[in-house]
């Protein structure tokens, strides 16, 4: 039995309930499909306070606004959420395929918004598979989701947003902080964020990577070292930090294999962080009737991803004929407050890789026309 | 430098500090958030209005001395625990510093906390004059040390944990 659904959803994160919320609130019918036993993505874990507007939530705990999303999306007669809903293939013939309660279902929606969000990035050297090696989403999933303590002392490799959030969350946690170690120049993640764990006692090291991990079964210290003007390790500059615990925040990476699959146009681009599905002004790929919103199609802070989904779900609502004057009103809201967001001078890069990426939908689209 | 290992400059805390004659007056509050990042929960904290983000949500939070009476209410609600609020007036020896603090356990008034500065170093044990819970929904909670007047500003969050008893 094929299923029938106006909007498919895949994704139950921050982008993905926004979207569908958006697209129900003009009166389409939403159907999402998570793939984790609870909706929410990443916001189930993110104790920290938003940064943003009021708009966007901020001040408030991702945590509750991850509930807050949730609790709309169940309430809403519009949407419905199968979680345990794993979405493995989008077919030619518009045939969309789930793994769900153990069953392979078929669903055969109008429109369909990829929200898969991301995956963390991992580090090559030697030791690196020894038990205690951990990705910090995983280490602050066990935490702040299964309330397990991860580790006793813990060094950080990344000093993004993630790797200082966690390193702080590890020591609410009361997990000890060796320090945190970066290989840009750089702190990458916001200096609040940097300044909060460095002023608990967590040295930041810029311009250090790991050498080398060892230890006898499990994981007992790491080598790391300093790193040259062209991220060369230097000879003579080791330095040994015992950790039972290594915790790696270096990066996330777009989860596209859908939109591969399903034909997307596809581009690298280094800003977004890695290959996305080129979109336009309704976030619509260059497949009729797919669109992509979040970090899927380009890493950027949950805010902007929430902002992302409302557009994508108001317009593929748009596109159904719900509301035309209303969702043009409030696709333009949508994309105003992105803009906004992207503003400043933490939003350049974003906007770099998203002008690149839309220069590259309009030279496709030339040269679709021309022949 | 602050973008290196994440402690402002002398530089930095100065370009954020309020002048002699305001801190005379009493309490008042003190932004050091020194990044260009789009945020602006703060000035929605104030009831007086006197935080402002402008033109735009990216720009750094201006403070309006002569508006702040100082009550505190931006220190929990700032999303990046980067806002104080500093009191030379509290006595002839001692000023109060009011910190956000999420660790567990949180101290109690008339405990002993011992004060980190913004590198992380133990700069004395000063008693907790108020410890006030930001609620279910905001959890950040807001202590109060009365600190040696010369540690001012200096003081900036208290080691989680091993608190002592009385003065």
């Amino acid at each position: 039995m094929i299923r029938e659904a106006e909007i498919l959803v895949i994704g139950g994160g921050p982008a993905g309930l926004c979207a569908a919320a958006a697209a129900a609130s003009l009166g389409a019918r939403v159907l999402v499909c998570e793939r984790d036993y609870v909706p929410g993505g990443q916001l189930v874990k993110q104790t920290h306070k938003f940064f943003g507007s009021e708009k966007q939530y901020a001040g408030d705990r991702g945590i509750h606004i991850g509930r807050l999303l949730v609790e709309n999306a169940l309430a809403d007669p519009n949407i419905e959420i199968l979680t345990e809903a794993t979405v493995l293939g989008i077919y030619e013939d518009g045939i969309v395929t789930v793994l769900h309660d153990n069953r392979h279902i078929k669903i055969r929606p109008q429109k369909t918004i990829v929200t898969t969000g991301a995956s963390e990035k991992f580090l090559a050297f030697p030791g690196n598979d020894l038990p205690g090696i951990y990705g910090a989403g995983a280490v602050q999933t066990l935490m702040n989701v299964a309330g397990v303590r991860p580790a006793e002392r813990v060094l950080m490799v990344g000093a993004g947003n993630i790797g200082l959030i966690v390193s702080y969350q590890l020591m609410q946690a009361g997990v000890e902080v060796a320090g945190v170690i970066e290989a840009a120049p750089k702190i990458g993640g916001y200096l609040v964020h940097a300044s909060k764990i460095r002023r608990a006692g967590v040295p930041i090291r810029t311009g250090y990577t790991v050498k080398e991990a060892h230890g006898n079964g499990k994981l007992e210290g790491v080598t790391i070292c300093k790193l040259d003007d062209n991220w060369q390790q230097i000879p003579g500059t080791e330095e040994e930090i015992a950790c039972d615990t290594l915790c790696l925040a270096v990066g996330l990476t777009p989860l596209t294999e859908l939109c591969w699959q399903a034909g997307c146009e596809m581009a690298f681009i280094r800003e977004l962080s890695g290959h996305v599905p080129l979109v336009d002004e309704n976030l619509e790929t260059t497949v009729s009737g797919i669109y992509a919103a979040g970090d899927v199609s380009g890493i950027e802070e949950a805010s902007s991803a929430m902002v992302e989904g409302r557009l994508a779900g108001f317009a593929a609502a748009e596109s159904l004929g719900y509301e035309a004057e209303r969702a043009r009103e409030l696709k333009a809201a949508a994309a105003a407050e992105l803009s906004e967001l992207r503003s400043g001078p933490a939003g350049a890069r974003i906007l770099a890789g998203l002008t690149k990426a839309s220069g590259l939908l309009a030279s496709k689209k030339g040269g679709q026309a021309v022949c | 430098m602050l973008i290196q290992n994440g402690i402002p400059t002398a530089e930095d805390i100065l370009s954020v500090t309020p002048p002699k004659e305001r801190f005379a007056k009493g309490a008042v509050a003190i932004a050091e958030c020194f990044q260009k990042i789009p945020c602006n929960p703060c000035t929605k904290a104030c009831v007086k209005k006197a935080i402002r983000v402008e033109p735009d949500i990216n720009e750094t939070p201006r403070i309006d001395f002569d508006v702040c009476n100082g009550c505190g209410a931006c220190i929990a609600r700032c999303p990046g625990l980067a806002i104080f609020v500093v009191d030379k007036t509290y006595s002839d020896t001692e000023a109060l510093v009011k910190l956000p603090f999420e660790f567990l356990p949180v101290p109690k008034e008339g405990q002993l906390a011992c004060g980190l500065s913004r590198s992380g170093e133990e700069l004395g044990w000063f008693p907790v004059v108020k410890a006030v819970s930001g609620g279910k929904k905001n959890m950040t909670w807001t202590v109060t040390l009365a600190v040696p007047k010369e540690l001012a500003m200096e003081v900036r969050n208290i080691k989680a944990g091993g608190y002592q008893d009385g003065r």
